[in-house]
């Protein structure tokens, strides 16, 4: 009943997806993130008492709930596009991996509920009741993670179900098929993390324009260290994290690998390039280090890596695409890490944050080049392991919708996601210029006026 | 359980969810339609003020249902959903970007100031207040009216949710969200201790009914002509009952309004919107989709199985924290003057530069060992250890940097 269609606008149906995710996730990150930053500021003031965190949390907290009004929509947007666009994928699989958005359903529920009252709750309930009412935001952020990587990590490592011969699913084992899953354990972590990475470089970034700009008392540096430090944690295990995931994708994905690296030919003791282009076979214009990727990849320098030629032309990812959007966020993913190096030391060693205008200037390009590496590494995933869209069972063009006119929603929703963008520009920048509150009076109530 | 059998048990819940979502999200969009209506100088600022801060703690909840009816049906039945989703991409498209300009308008509206600019957020609201039901209404009315067949976007993209059928079930969705949201907003006045507000919203809850009521019969009407195997099995039992319970319900709301029992009118708004849709439930029954039954659609019973117990058990956690989040708005806690609360006496920081420095050291400590076991460890386990000690590595890393420097 679903046979593949032909449809003309598979691109800009895989687009239009991908514009959405880029437009939802970074929203992701402040919702999985954002909230513990919040909550250590508040955590921080019943602790001491100085009101300066309180004055922090409940400003934070502004930005925190316009934050998750917008991704709520988008993921709105995001639980539509999945029938509208694919009902081939719903229709056949919704039964195999539909449980993990189920329960992902209910820590969004949990998430909602408990951000109206911990938004609206401010200086209405016992600092003790309202500091617990967050407690339950920062775990369904785990929760909602583990479910949705869990359909994610079966997209690229399908299991619990049998294909027959014509085509229908059987032996459906939910439970195998999103929690017995090799890939869901370092796609998980490595989201997660990238949530804090995120949300702290971004958050520590606009104060560190602040700063360039002269900006720059005790509200201001407290405003900066809370989520720089949470940052600069998680950057260096980032780093870790993502070795291992290249590792798990080298053993069970060997095509996904060979694009990342522009691995043309199967060959022993591969080299790793660095830059350049993917051409004829090879890469042009690299800088190769020789059995590199070998010895990153299965630890042993002689290893044999299988190369595109491995499968037929027609099961190939577009090698560019997906080994620049790879480099780059490596590339970024390294800088940050130095930055939090940089950051740690100054903190552990010198006791203070540091000083000089370089690290504040590196730390405003790493507040947006943190988006870009995370973007990166959903294209370096999602498009390389195309032509699949449930990898090596389902490829995407018999997934999509036979509705004609994609191209025309998908214009209407760029112009509405621009739109969103330039409406969350422009509330970031008016709650930052609202005059602060004197420590003793607090500003009233959030939400009112 | 229920008397239902296990393959339509997580259609019986999704039918709750659709039913929970028409009644609190309707009264969501309702309030943004009347923020529409509200006119210009002090007393239209007033309304939209009021309809704003109604909604505002619950909005983002009341919208999560709609997410639990999608996963829901996509899970148990994912034939339809897919057939569902993908004849009635246009309708669902238009309220998806209608439910966008609402979460954004909401957004806008905490950094807004002065009249031009609430009043320009307002309108976002409620545009998109009218668009969403307006829409959703019109796609369930496409399948009550049998016009989503089965399979990938097989029926018309436009057509199916732009007829007589369609366009009626959305008019009425529009007049019974403002009905609701009437009902609600006067209620929470009068709670508040507003009665010139709770009398203006009492006014537009009389208007706002009879005009549903009369739309109701007229719309009975369109669909005997228009859908005729619908409205035949609506008005036969055991269907009619539920319609029937709809009208007396919407009718009995009317008299309660009118004798200014607003807590009780509030609960029988909810139920004649919710018999409305077990109605339409019944009615269709067994039949999901043309030529395909509830259970040919069902997925398989383990995965039923599943989807059920997952249902009851986030539902042990969804309905205490619904409850509490209702409890605290309707008890008007969240519209009480703020209580300044001082924290705990200044104690200064509670770990010595010991048990800092000592905190730094495991932390590298840690750092090291879990480098070791992720990137040299080639099974779950030492994977495992390495994750645990990178993961204290950013506890302890935290707990040693939680003091502020002192110098810049």
């Amino acid at each position: 009943m679903f046979d593949p269609v032909q449809q003309s606008y598979l691109l800009e149906a895989r687009q239009m997806q991908a514009l959405s995710f880029a437009v939802h996730i970074p929203l992701v990150c402040f919702g999985i993130a954002f909230p513990a930053m919040v909550m250590r500021a508040e955590w921080l003031w019943m602790r001491t008492g100085d009101e300066v965190y309180r004055v922090l949390a409940m400003r934070w907290t502004k930005v925190m709930v316009a934050l998750f009004a917008c991704g709520v929509v988008t993921g709105t947007i995001l639980s539509f596009e999945m029938g509208l666009l694919w009902p081939g994928f719903m229709g056949t699989f919704g039964a195999v991996f539909g449980l993990g958005f189920a329960l992902e359903g209910f820590s969004f529920f949990v998430e909602a509920i408990f951000i109206g009252i911990y938004v609206y709750g401010w200086n209405r309930m016992s600092p003790r009741a309202h500091f617990i009412s967050g407690i339950p935001i920062v775990v369904a952020g785990l929760t909602g993670s583990l479910f949705v990587i869990s359909v994610n990590a079966w997209m690229n490592d399908p299991g619990g179900f049998t294909l027959t011969p014509d085509g229908t699913v059987t032996d459906i084992d939910p439970i195998e098929a999103l929690f017995g899953n090799g890939h869901l354990a370092y796609q998980l972590i490595h989201m997660y993390l990238a949530g804090f990475i995120v949300a702290g470089f971004l958050v520590a970034a606009a104060y560190a324009v602040g700063r360039l700009r002269g900006r720059w008392g005790r509200y201001e540096r407290i405003a900066l260290t809370i989520p720089l430090t949470v940052a600069a944690l998680a950057a260096p295990v980032q780093l870790l994290v993502g070795d291992w995931a290249a590792r798990e994708v080298a053993k069970s994905q060997p095509t996904k690998l060979a694009a990342l690296e522009g691995v043309g030919h199967t060959e022993r003791g591969a080299p790793l390039h660095l830059l350049g282009w993917y051409s004829d076979g090879k890469v042009k214009a690299g800088i190769p280090i020789p059995k590199g990727l070998s010895l990153l990849a299965f630890h042993d320098p002689n290893a044999e890596v299988q190369g595109l030629d491995a499968v037929a032309a027609k099961d190939r990812p577009p090698v560019n695409v997906v080994r620049i959007a790879f480099q780059l966020m490596v590339a970024i993913g390294t800088f940050l890490a130095a930055l939090s190096a940089w950051y740690l030391y100054a903190r552990t060693r010198r006791k203070r944050v540091p000083s000089g205008v370089w690290f504040y200037r590196l730390l405003v390009v790493a507040g947006p080049a943190s988006v870009v590496a995370l973007i990166s590494g959903w294209v370096t995933t999602e498009v390389g392991r195309q032509p699949w869209v449930v990898y090596e069972v389902m490829r995407t063009e018999a997934a999509v919708t036979a509705a004609d006119g994609i191209a025309v929603g998908y214009g209407t929703l760029a112009a509405f996601f621009a739109c969103l963008i330039a409406a969350v520009a422009w509330i970031l920048r008016r709650l930052a210029r609202a005059p602060m509150k004197t420590y003793e009076e607090p500003e009233r109530a959030l939400g009112e006026g | 359980m229920l008397g239902l059998e296990l393959y339509e048990l997580p259609l019986f819940f999704a039918l709750q969810g659709v039913a929970l979502y028409a009644v609190l999200a309707g009264a969501d969009f309702g309030a943004g339609i009347w923020q529409l209506l509200a006119g210009r100088g002090e007393q239209g600022r007033r309304i939209r003020e009021h309809a704003h801060r109604s909604m505002a703690p619950v909005w983002e909840a009341n919208h999560v249902w709609l997410i639990f009816v999608l996963v829901v049906v996509w899970t148990g039945y994912p034939l339809a959903f897919s057939s569902m989703a993908s004849t009635l991409a246009v309708a669902l498209t238009a309220a998806g970007l209608g439910i966008v300009l609402r979460g954004v308008a909401y957004a806008l509206r905490s950094a807004s100031a002065g009249d031009t600019e609430l009043r320009a957020v307002d309108t976002l609201t409620a545009v998109g207040s009218v668009m969403a039901p307006f829409a959703l209404a019109a796609a369930a009315g496409a399948i009550a009216s049998q016009r989503v067949p089965v399979g990938n976007a097989a029926g018309e993209l436009w057509s199916s949710w732009l007829n007589p059928t369609s366009i009626m079930a959305g008019v009425l969705a529009l007049l019974a969200s403002a009905y609701l949201a009437a009902v609600y907003l006067a209620a929470d006045a009068r709670r508040a201790g507003d009665e010139a507000m709770a009398a203006l919203f009492r006014t537009r809850a009389l208007v706002a009914g009879s005009v549903a009521g009369v739309a109701a019969i007229a719309g009975g009407l369109v669909v005997r002509s228009d859908a005729r195997w619908i409205f035949d099995r609506l008005v036969d039992t055991p269907a009619v009952f539920s319609v029937g319970l709809s009208l007396l319900a919407g009718v009995g709301t009317l008299v309660l309004v009118l004798r200014w029992h607003l807590g009780a009118a509030r609960v029988s708004a909810a139920v004649a919107v919710a018999a409305l849709v077990g109605g339409w439930a019944l009615a269709q029954n067994p039949l999901l989709l043309p030529g395909l039954t509830v259970r040919e659609a069902a997925a398989p019973d383990n995965v039923q199985t599943l989807l059920v117990i997952s249902i009851l058990a986030g539902g042990l956690i969804l309905f205490p924290s619904l409850a509490l989040l209702f409890r605290l708005v309707l008890r008007g806690a969240f519209q009480a003057e703020p209580v300044i609360e001082r924290g705990a006496p200044l104690t200064g920081p509670s770990s010595g530069l010991a048990a800092t420095l000592t905190a730094t050291r495991l932390a590298g400590a840690c750092f090291a060992i879990g480098a070791i076991f992720l990137v040299l460890g080639d099974s779950a386990w030492p994977h495992a250890i390495g994750v645990a000690a990178l993961g204290a590595f950013i506890v302890l890393g935290l707990s040693a940097l939680a003091g502020e420097d002192s110098r810049e």
